[in-house]
Parts: structure tokens; C-alpha cells; sequence
């Protein structure tokens, strides 16, 4: 119970859950008046839906006609089958330029497949330019969010780590004082880049084109200033036409922020004048993924963040509770399809509310999905002893009149006569942090017979 | 080769074939684009200006503008104080104190504009700027980003951006910060 345990150290501060549950829940506020804002918003969430199941069926189709388009526009492009591959062809890049001292913009993919450390195992500087990217990447840490990598610090957690690394005022907390600090250092590193990675929001396979959204303008600092660009993109990054942005540009932002657009939103084609493009597509387990008929909606996913922000348990558990580069419900859904034993935790992290689920702008059916890994992770047996046992335990109880009416019995009169210790102790998980509830005198059997009169028995 | 291993996993797993969507553009009648553009315009937080023969864009940029000294400009017939058929690197173009450039078209449903690499001279322009003002005509506006896209030839074209908005941030907090890495201020003048 990887989770479970993480989520504990997380809310022993009571004050900061509580201020990392409300500044969420005051995002997904945002989103909700921005897509009430649209009319069109369910059939948007529809249409976005249906484009990337058509894509998800012609994968192959799409990927060759994008790899076709991207050559056409003299763009080079690479193939990687997992991240280890992925991590050789951007160094083999990087060294053929000769290149030092790249700068990045977020990116969950080179997130996934680690890039960062194995370039500076090679030698080469990478500076993270998305400022909550920059701020965990100067605390040694992944984000805790895919939108807001750092939303588990706060201002005075930023103020001490610019102090120390960047030299700015001690005891200085003002968010704008902050990130102008920010924006000096970033200036500097961008205008001394030799080369920028970007993530990948879309990728057109009619026109070849990237696009790539920000609120900082962080990518198009590092792209246009750099005479090497790389683009890394997910396999699944792939929309058909230029006409599909248009769905997904509207759906993207208000989704993530409640914002109506991000401020930037780039369409690359080709190389700068005397620069070079480089566009890498990744596999990482995602062709496999695409066989699993249960869960491969799951590729829809745009990386909006949304599912995140409205969980009760991601809310309150914070994202690096989850262990995964991707945390919350999508991760939680994702994680298993790569390794299934070292996050058969991650579907329980869930409440099953469907909260996730209603608010995806790709309509993946997140909920569904996290009940349907708990079958997998239970048939595959990689449920814990306890879980396992209480399991099968209530089932037999459940199926059976006798022993049900039995222990409902003894149940009712043992937690009103049982003292606290008994009761609220290290085997009962659930009273944790919370009351039983309150026992009451008869069942609903008795109460209906005596309420109703006779029953029909 | 990787290309082909991953090609063959996708045909060998992809799902039934299923038809593309119709895409409508959920235009409506009757809409006064010019007031939503200009309400997004600020609610992005950018300034939305009107050119008018009184107050022609060098007007305009004085006023708003009076220290500036090092100006580059896109507009034909308005030449800033730097020569950009000068620059060489994009990094040269780091002490612009502000940039004004012209937009093929705006949007109105969230205040963004579509500028284009022809039209801004160079790519790094719109962000490395302090400041950025852009011009566009009135005529040139749209409802939503259906109607957007299809007023945009993507291939072919280097690069193009939509811009709704100075460079912002809220990683430290959720606060909103004006002035990530981008440009600090963005004005929008329509004429």
C-alpha cells in the first residue's frame, strides 16, 4: 500500500492539505465556468471523443502520413521504441551539434523515460524553463501535477530555494518578486541554449505540424532562440486534420486552467533559417496499450490535468502520493498497462465517484476503468493479504442469509458496547482518520416490518 | 528498426475502423464580434485599443509608450528604431523593448490573434519583446477557433502562433503573475 502510505506523510500537515484540496477544487470552480460558457460543450467533449477513437483506429495510417508531411517540411524524424531508445536518439542529436546546454519546456514524456538524468549523466546541462518545471527541478523532485508541477509548495517553499539557488532576497515570498527572479535566470539560459526540447500538445498528420501550448511562452523562447529544435511527442499525440484543432484548442484550456486559450499556442512546421528540426515518436508501451480493448481509451487522454484537480483522493493525497509520472485518476489508469505489480495499488486510490470521468474534455471513461484494472489486479493476484482476505471474507457473509443476519446483529450490539481502543486500532484502516458511524438500533428489515406492519414474508 | 516494429504492434492491436466525425462550426447569428473580442481581449489580460483617424497608431504608441526607445516594428510604413533586415540571430534581438506587429486575424471567443512568421520578420519576436503590441483590422475577426482554422493554411507555412494575452504564470501559489518569460504586456489595436 504504496499510496496509502505516502497519502499519510502528505496529510500530517492538516493546514497544507487542506490549502492543496481547496486550491484544486477553486480550478476545477474555474473550469466549470468556462465550459458553461460554451454552449457546444458536451457535443465538443463528444466530437473530441469520437476524432480520437477514429485515430486511434488508423494509428498507423496517421503516424506514416505525419512522418510523410514532416520530411516533406524537412523536419527529421525519429522513431523509439521505449524510453531507454528515446533517451539515445536526443543525446545522438545533441552531440552531433555539438551541443552543451539545451533547454526544455514541460514535457510528461521525457518525464517518463527520465531524459533529464541521462544527459546530465552525459554531460550535458538541461534546464527545466516552465517555472513550476524549473522550481522541482532545482528541489530534485518530479511534479506532483502535469499542469502545476509544483501546486504541493508554497510561496515561502519557492522563497527559500531562489534564495539558495538563485540569489535572490532572503525571506522573500511575493509571487511576483519570485518569478521575476525567474524570468532573469530563464532569460539567460535561453538566450545561451544551443538547443530546446519541447513536449507535444498535437501533432497534424495532414500538415506534419506541432503544436505546442504554454501560458509562459517558455517553448517559444527555447525554439526560436535555439538553432536546434527537438520535438518529443507520445505516439498518441496524433490528431488528422488541421480542422481537429479547432475541437481540441477550445476543449484543452478551459479544461486545465478555466482559461478560454492558452496565452501561446504554436504551430511548427519547419526549421528556423539555418536551424535544424527534429521531431522523435514515442512508443514506451503505448502499441501494447492500444490491444488492451478495456482500457485503450485511455490514449485519448490530452494531459489537461482536469481528472486531477476534481478527485477527492488526489485532492487530498497530493500527486506524489501516486509514484507514477503521471499521478491522479489518468495516471492511475495508465501506470498499470506499464508495469502492473509495482502500481497495483494505484486503481484503489479511487473512490469511484466518476468525478474524473465527467469532466474528461476526451470523455474517457476513467472510473469505469479503475473498477475494471481492480478485477485485472485481483484475477492476476497482486492484491494484499489483508485486502484479499477481508475480501473474500464479506463475500461469503454477503452471499449467505445466515451468517449475514448474524454478524449484522453481533455488529450492532459489539460497536456499542466495544470501548475506543478496541475499536479504533491498527486493524481498522477506516477509522483512521475518521467516526465509525453511528449504530443504529434495529436493521432496515426490522424497521420496515414495525413501521409498515407485516412484512411480506 | 523501431519504425516498423511499433507500426506493426499498432496494426496488429488498433481497434474496428471507425469513421471521423463531422466537424460543424457552431457559428452563431447575430453576434457582436468586435465586443467579445474586446471583453476577451482584457479578460486575458491583455489592453484592447481602437485606432481611429484621430488617434493613428503612432499616436497611440507615444501615449502608451513614452520611454520606449527601442522599438521594432512589422508594420509596413511604420518603422520602429531598430532595423530587423539587420538582425542575424534571433538572440540579437534580445534588448526589444517593444514589438509591434501585424495579425492576419483575431478571435473572438477567447481574444487570441494569429500571427505568422512572414508577418512578424522573425519567429522570436512576439516573445523575446518586453512588450508587444499588435494590430489588426476589425474586418479580420472571427467567432471561434472552427471558424479560425479554417482561415489557416498550415502547411507550408514555417511557423504561426495564436497569442491571446501577455506571458503569464501561477506555479508559485495559484497566484496570477503578468510576465512569465514571454511578453510583459500585450495591446491589441484594432482599427
Amino acid at each position: 500500500m504504496n499510496h496509502a502510505k505516502k497519502a499519510a506523510s502528505f496529510i500530517a500537515n492538516e493546514a497544507r492539505t487542506d490549502w492543496h484540496d481547496q486550491a484544486l477544487w477553486f480550478v476545477r470552480e474555474k473550469r466549470d465556468r468556462a465550459a458553461h460558457a460554451i454552449p457546444e460543450w458536451e457535443a465538443l467533449r463528444e466530437l473530441a471523443s469520437q476524432i480520437k477513437a477514429h485515430t486511434l483506429s488508423n494509428l498507423d495510417i496517421y503516424l506514416e502520413q505525419f512522418e510523410k508531411q514532416a520530411l516533406k517540411n524537412g523536419a527529421h524524424v525519429h522513431w523509439a521504441i521505449d524510453a531507454e531508445e528515446h533517451n539515445h536518439i536526443v543525446h545522438r542529436i545533441l552531440q552531433k551539434h555539438q551541443v552543451r546546454h539545451v533547454v526544455k519546456s514541460k514535457s510528461m514524456l521525457t518525464e517518463e523515460c527520465h531524459l533529464n538524468p541521462f544527459l546530465e549523466q552525459q554531460g550535458i546541462e538541461v534546464i527545466d524553463t516552465d517555472l513550476g518545471e524549473r522550481i522541482i527541478q532545482l528541489r530534485e523532485e518530479p511534479p506532483s501535477h502535469i499542469v502545476l508541477p509544483a501546486i504541493h509548495l508554497k510561496k515561502e517553499d519557492v522563497g527559500a530555494l531562489f534564495h539558495e539557488k538563485l540569489n535572490s532576497e532572503k525571506g522573500a515570498t511575493d509571487p511576483k518578486y519570485l518569478t521575476e527572479a525567474a524570468r532573469q535566470h530563464l532569460r539567460s539560459k535561453f538566450l545561451n541554449a544551443q538547443a530546446a526540447i519541447t513536449g507535444v500538445n498535437f501533432a497534424v498528420a495532414e500538415t506534419g505540424s506541432l503544436v505546442v501550448c504554454t501560458n509562459e511562452g517558455n517553448a517559444d523562447m527555447g525554439v526560436h532562440l535555439a538553432p536546434v529544435q527537438i520535438h518529443c511527442m507520445g505516439l498518441e499525440k496524433i490528431i488528422p486534420r488541421q480542422a481537429d484543432l479547432g475541437v481540441f484548442t477550445r476543449l484543452l484550456a478551459r479544461s486545465a486552467t478555466g482559461q478560454p486559450i492558452t496565452v501561446y499556442t504554436s504551430h511548427h512546421q519547419q526549421a528556423k533559417v539555418g536551424g535544424e528540426m527534429y521531431i522523435v515518436i514515442v512508443d514506451n508501451g503505448r502499441s501494447e496499450h492500444l490491444g488492451r480493448a478495456d482500457f485503450r481509451n485511455a490514449l485519448k487522454c490530452i494531459r489537461c490535468g482536469a481528472c486531477m484537480n476534481t478527485c477527492p483522493v488526489y485532492r487530498r493525497s497530493g500527486g506524489h502520493s501516486y509514484g507514477s509520472t503521471i499521478p491522479g485518476p489518468i495516471g492511475s489508469i495508465l501506470a498499470p498497462g506499464l508495469d502492473l505489480e509495482q502500481n497495483s495499488d494505484l486503481p484503489f486510490a479511487s473512490t469511484l465517484c466518476g468525478s474524473c470521468s465527467d469532466v474528461c474534455p476526451v470523455k474517457i471513461d476513467i472510473h469505469e476503468q479503475l473498477y475494471r484494472w481492480r478485477q485485472v489486479i485481483a484475477q492476476e493476484g497482486h492484491l494484499t493479504r489483508v485486502k484479499k482476505w477481508s475480501m473474500a471474507t464479506a463475500g461469503k457473509v454477503l452471499a449467505s442469509p445466515g451468517p449475514y443476519d448474524f454478524t449484522g446483529k453481533m455488529a450492532r450490539t459489539a460497536l456499542n458496547l466495544l470501548p475506543r481502543f478496541a475499536l479504533y486500532n491498527g486493524l481498522n484502516e477506516w477509522g483512521k482518520e475518521r467516526e465509525l458511524p453511528q449504530v443504529p438500533k434495529e436493521r432496515f428489515r426490522e424497521w420496515y416490518k414495525r413501521v409498515r406492519g407485516v412484512g411480506n414474508e | 528498426m523501431s519504425r516498423d516494429k511499433i507500426l506493426t504492434a499498432i496494426r496488429k492491436n488498433k481497434p474496428e475502423a471507425q469513421a471521423p466525425p463531422e466537424l460543424p462550426d457552431f457559428r452563431r447569428a447575430d453576434v457582436d464580434l468586435e465586443k467579445i473580442f474586446r471583453e476577451m481581449v482584457v479578460a486575458m489580460g491583455g489592453k484592447f485599443l481602437q485606432l481611429t483617424e484621430k488617434q493613428p497608431i503612432e499616436t497611440l504608441i507615444a501615449e502608451h509608450f513614452p520611454n520606449e526607445i527601442n522599438i521594432a516594428s512589422a508594420m509596413p510604413g511604420l518603422p520602429g528604431s531598430i532595423n530587423l533586415t539587420k538582425i542575424r540571430y534571433p538572440a540579437q534581438l534580445e534588448g526589444v523593448g517593444l514589438a509591434i506587429l501585424p495579425a492576419q486575424f483575431g478571435v473572438a471567443e477567447n481574444g487570441a490573434v494569429w500571427l505568422t512568421e512572414t508577418d512578424c520578420g522573425h519567429r522570436a519576436l512576439p516573445f523575446i519583446a518586453q512588450h508587444l503590441v499588435v494590430v489588426l483590422k476589425k474586418e479580420n475577426l472571427v467567432q471561434n477557433m472552427h471558424e479560425a482554422y479554417q482561415r489557416i493554411r498550415l502547411d507550408g507555412m514555417g511557423f504561426g502562433a495564436f497569442i491571446a494575452g501577455p506571458s503569464k504564470t501561477a506555479d508559485i501559489e495559484q497566484s496570477l503573475v503578468i510576465g512569465a518569460q514571454g511578453a510583459r504586456s500585450l495591446t491589441v489595436m484594432l482599427y
